[in-house]
Order: C-alpha cells, then sequence, then structure tokens
C-alpha cells in the first residue's frame, strides 16, 4: 500500500504559504520590515521596563505591534468565512508549550516565522541551522510523548 | 507608513496562517507524526514568495516605498541559537502552536490560544535572565 503523505490535499497547504509569503513581501518592500512574530512577546515587556530591549528593538516596537494587530485581524477575516477555530489540546500542554517556545524562541532569536521564512528567505546560515534543529526536536519530542501517552 | 505596512503584511500573514492550517495545533502535530507532510508547502510556498522579494527588490531599489533602508535578518552562530532552537521544539511539539499561529488562533476566535500567549509572554521575561 501507498503511503499517503498528504491526505488532506496540498492546495489549501500550498495557497496558504503563498499568502504568507505576500504579506512578508509587502511589508519588506512597503517599509522594509523583515518581519518574525516572536519579537513581540519581548518589545511588549519594555512598557514595564525600557531596558528590557536594546534600542533597535525599542525603535521596532511599533510596527511589531501593528504586525501583531495585523495577523490577529487576518485570523479573524479567515473565521467570517470559516467558522471559529478550535482545539483539543489540553490548557496545560498550550501553556507550558508556550512557555518553553516562548523563551527558546527568543534566546535564538527566531522562530518558525522569523528563522523559518525571513532568515531562510535572507539566505542565513545561521537560520537554516535554527530551522533544522527546531524541526528535528519537534519531530523526536512529539513522537516521544505520543508513546509515553501524553 | 510603516505602522501600515506592518498591518497589511500582518493581515496577510494571518490569513495565509489561518487558511494553511498552521493555527490548528492537531495539524502541526500530524504534520510531526509524519502523518500529514502538507506543512513542507506551507513552508515552501511561503519561502519561495518572500525569498523573491528579499532577493529582487533590493536590487529594484535603494529604498523602501516609503523611503526605510531594507531590513536584514542577522543571527550569530553561537550556543544561544543551537540551545534556543531546541527549546523551540520541545515547546512547539507540546503545544502545537508557534507565535504567529498563537496571533492569528486567538483572531479566528479560538480562546485556548490565550494560554500559549500567557506562556510565550512568560517564556520572554525568563530569557532575560539567560542573557
Amino acid at each position: 500500500m501507498v503511503v499517503e503523505l498528504f491526505p488532506l490535499g496540498i492546495w489549501h497547504y500550498l495557497i496558504g504559504g503563498l499568502i504568507i509569503g505576500l504579506g512578508m513581501g509587502i511589508a519588506y518592500l512597503m517599509s522594509g520590515i523583515v518581519a518574525g512574530a516572536s519579537s513581540l512577546f519581548t518589545v511588549l515587556w519594555s512598557f514595564v521596563d525600557k531596558k528590557f530591549c536594546n534600542k533597535d528593538m525599542l525603535a521596532s516596537r511599533d510596527w511589531r505591534i501593528y504586525l501583531a494587530i495585523g495577523t490577529v485581524l487576518g485570523g479573524f477575516v479567515f473565521m467570517l468565512f470559516s467558522g471559529a477555530s478550535s482545539t483539543q489540546i489540553e490548557w496545560w500542554r498550550l501553556l507550558l508549550g508556550g512557555f518553553i517556545a516562548g523563551l527558546g524562541a527568543r534566546m535564538a532569536n527566531g522562530c518558525t516565522s522569523g528563522h523559518g521564512i525571513c532568515g531562510l528567505s535572507s539566505l542565513q546560515l545561521s537560520s537554516l541551522i535554527s530551522v533544522v534543529i527546531f524541526l528535528v526536536v519537534a519531530l523526536i519530542t512529539a513522537n516521544v510523548l505520543r508513546m509515553v501517552g501524553v | 507608513m510603516k505602522a501600515l505596512a506592518a498591518l497589511i503584511g500582518g493581515l496577510l500573514f494571518g490569513i495565509g496562517l489561518a487558511l494553511s492550517g498552521m493555527i490548528v495545533p492537531e495539524v502541526i502535530l500530524s504534520f510531526l507524526y509524519l502523518e500529514d507532510l502538507g506543512l513542507l508547502f506551507v513552508l515552501g510556498g511561503a519561502v519561495v514568495v518572500t525569498l523573491l522579494f528579499y532577493q529582487l527588490v533590493p536590487r529594484l531599489r535603494k529604498k523602501s516605498l516609503d523611503g526605510h533602508e531594507f531590513g536584514t535578518k542577522r543571527v550569530s552562530i553561537d550556543k544561544r541559537l543551537v540551545f534556543g532552537s531546541a527549546l523551540f521544539g520541545v515547546g512547539w511539539a507540546l503545544s502545537g502552536v508557534c507565535p504567529g499561529p498563537a496571533l492569528a488562533g486567538l483572531g479566528a476566535g479560538n480562546f485556548a490560544m490565550g494560554f500559549v500567549l500567557v506562556g510565550m509572554l512568560a517564556g520572554a521575561y525568563v530569557e532575560k535572565f539567560f542573557r
């Protein structure tokens, strides 16, 4: 039997990816923005303590917040056509996973969008290294968790 | 115009993340279980388009449409990159959510994404002690 690699088809994946790229590209063309999502969480803390970010990061605070607002709105537009999104994943996994991913992304200076999209598109070796590491670690983690029944 | 560019870019980013299923943790997990490899098309499609912009636009113009320098993504290769990326992989596999989809998912009415966002905010705070 042939293994089904794409049981849900590929078109929504591909078109979604192309639209993501278009968003990244337009922000770059319009205003030079190289936009990853995870920096948002660091710049938000600068409202509490200015020393939280270096100067460059602080200068990007406003547009990073607009980027995040845009991203939330994008999800909202999708909901208007397709209905609300939901998940069955337990709350503690979301919270703990968010914490570990947030810490890791800020240590590595980027996440799936910062390294995965912007970094690879900037032909950065550091981003290729980051993507390979987090993909391999995530594959192992997910399958080990499933094996032990979490 | 920087705000408008970020807003439009973010809007398309969010729509693309939602349309491709990235905002559904179960889709991410089915990829990590190697049951549905569709996410490779999301990453591939996004990188091909972004790559075209990043590589072509600076050859055609000196500055962005609103007169800003083009940004660059430069991160040094060190222990922080390796260890941070590995941690990110663990967290991503645990929740099935990365930062962009946490935002887009919340916008799409999945309020459970609030747990992820609170976790990520806390993680970004704790990162301060590892500098």
